[in-house]
């Protein structure tokens, strides 16, 4: 280790680890309704990525039709996902609750071809970003290190959501509804609740708060219609690392593989997907429940 | 005397096989009635129907001079059908107070609220914010009758509340029915527990192999009478060739 690192100064070093921490930001985002879905209702979605890059060609046609920022288009982009999110659970993915995985799995997996190549056909391959101004390009100076004001709005907003969708699940009535539907979804038509509309809320939640994820990845990296299985497998990473189906754990995994990767990126550029990969076969090897695990838990 | 739960010729299968068949009763208003019969005499089976978890193939249950047919299990709570499922079934990662208002979803009024069941269910109120998954069986029962009846329901329906339970907890339990029949509440008890049941009933309904056996006043029946519909056979008289359907009070 201490090799690998020799050619990485002290001051490079906490530099990755900072920008790491604010990627983090934008993977729990990505990781937190994977992470819903999982803890309610067992379903694992593997069309996850895609679902966001779908929010980040909706607001990209939203921002060239009508020349808002990608902030503003998120109002609209957002609302329609949580619809979309409701209507694939109740019409699609309700059909495939039941006590094997295996169906939800092929089925999510059939959404995210079918995704990939609407989106391919509509909008080619074509590399996209979205406009979002000089924001990309603005940061402030912390002694030597520079952080972007957009990395930092996309991890404060990342704690915000994570926030909120924890208040929401502990306080709330629909909140104690969705958790009483995870504990037991054969028992909560006795008490009047309908477990298909529970599930359908809970997978609004997730294809909202992927549709900000989107909308955050477009305007800091280039996407592509194929983008999703990338970001799926990012967003699975942080869930795994931070425990199965624990909604603050996505933070953790996200920080962990952010950081992972941007240390990476420190010793060698090339490498900065694989040192994420790496440590994440780490955790899996040695902490396989994850960093988190052994709480209580929101959402497991 | 209006019934309130009408239950006709109600069958169930599963596949192919019959768990129930053409069972008949009704239960009037603010009775106590206790369904008996040994395991996978359909006792679970007929609750269900009741609750609108299974469907039954033949028949019909009316409530309140309506036919359920058709309505889902997840809106007869609102028209005033609880249940208090075997196992209890409580939501184990919410407190106890949790359940209790995921109980009271269905914003039925009526004299059930989380003040008047913490007076009628003290050991319920010491536990309130404890996880209920960290509950003794009893005070899980306790929590699972108090979360019924949070829906104020006017048929509450227990099934196997005594499974589990050592005796005296069992009797603490059957200890809160009086309370919730006093409420002008009609009570459905499943029980293999026949001695306990005896006790709360006004009538008894007693199932053999998915059938009627027998249905008397509890006033009417000794322990030896719902044995012989129990089983099948006389207990005392040792013949196991006795089909045990041509008694008296037993209905063929």
């Amino acid at each position: 280790m201490m090799d690998l690192l020799s050619g990485v100064t002290p001051g490079a070093l906490l530099n990755a680890t900072v920008q790491g921490v604010l990627l983090g930001g934008l993977y729990a985002l990505f990781a937190a309704g994977l992470s819903l879905m999982f803890g309610v209702m067992r379903l694992v979605n593997l069309a996850h990525g895609d679902i966001a890059v779908l929010a980040g060609f909706g607001a990209l046609v939203t921002v060239q039709a009508t020349g808002v920022n990608p902030l503003v288009a998120l109002l609209l982009v957002v609302p329609l996902a949580a619809v979309l999110g409701y209507g694939v659970q109740r019409g699609l993915l309700t059909r495939t609750v039941g006590p094997s995985p295996l169906p939800s799995l092929l089925v999510t997996f059939g959404i995210s071809v079918v995704l990939q190549n609407i989106l391919l056909l509509g909008f080619s391959a074509d590399q996209r970003r979205l406009p979002s101004g000089d924001i990309t390009q603005r940061s402030v100076s912390i002694g030597s290190i520079n952080v972007g004001v957009l990395p930092v709005a996309i991890f404060v907003t990342a704690v915000v959501l994570l926030g909120g969708l924890s208040v929401f699940l502990a306080r709330t009535t629909t909140g104690r509804v969705i958790r009483a539907t995870r504990d037991d979804p054969d028992a909560v038509p006795l008490m009047g609740v309908n477990p298909r509309h529970v599930y359908g809320i809970a997978a609004a939640i997730a294809f909202a708060s992927v549709a900000v994820a989107g909308v955050a990845y477009g305007t800091t990296t280039s996407f592509t219609p194929s983008s999703g299985p990338v970001l799926l497998l990012f967003a699975f990473e942080a869930v795994i690392i931070g425990g199965l189906g624990r909604l603050w754990g996505t933070l953790v995994g996200g920080v962990v593989l952010g950081v992972a990767q941007n240390i990476g990126a420190a010793i060698d550029p090339a490498q900065q997907i694989l040192a994420g990969h790496l440590v994440f076969l780490l955790i899996l090897a040695v902490r396989p429940q994850g960093i988190l695990a052994g709480r209580r838990a929101v959402t497991a | 005397m209006s019934a309130l739960l009408d239950v006709q010729g109600v069958g169930v299968r599963y596949g192919d096989f019959t768990a129930l068949s053409d069972i008949s009763f009704a239960v009037a208003e603010g009775q106590t009635v206790a369904i008996l019969g040994a395991n996978g005499a359909g006792k679970s089976t007929l609750l269900k129907a009741i609750t609108g978890l299974l469907p039954p193939a033949q028949g019909r249950i009316g409530f309140d001079g309506l036919d359920l047919a058709g309505v889902p299990a997840h809106r007869r709570v609102g028209r005033g059908i609880a249940m208090v499922p075997e196992g209890r079934r409580l939501f184990a990662s919410l407190t106890v107070e949790e359940n209790l208002l995921v109980g009271a979803r269905s914003k039925r009024s009526g004299p059930w609220s989380l003040t008047s069941i913490y007076e009628a269910f003290p050991l319920v109120a010491e536990r309130r914010a404890r996880r209920a998954g960290d509950l003794s069986g009893g005070e899980q029962q306790a929590t699972a009758i108090a979360r019924a009846l949070m829906s104020n329901p006017r048929l509450v329906l227990l099934d196997e509340v005594s499974l589990g339970l050592a005796p005296v907890v069992v009797k603490q339990v059957y200890a809160t029915l009086p309370r919730i029949a006093a409420e002008g509440t009609t009570v459905l008890v499943v029980e293999q527990d026949v001695r306990q049941a005896l006790a709360v009933a006004d009538h008894v309904h007693c199932l053999l192999e998915g059938r009627t056996a027998l249905t008397a006043p509890a006033s009417d029946v000794t322990v030896a009478d719902i044995a012989k519909a129990y089983f099948g056979v006389g207990v005392d008289d040792g013949d196991s060739g006795h089909d045990g359907v041509d008694d008296e009070g037993v209905v063929p």
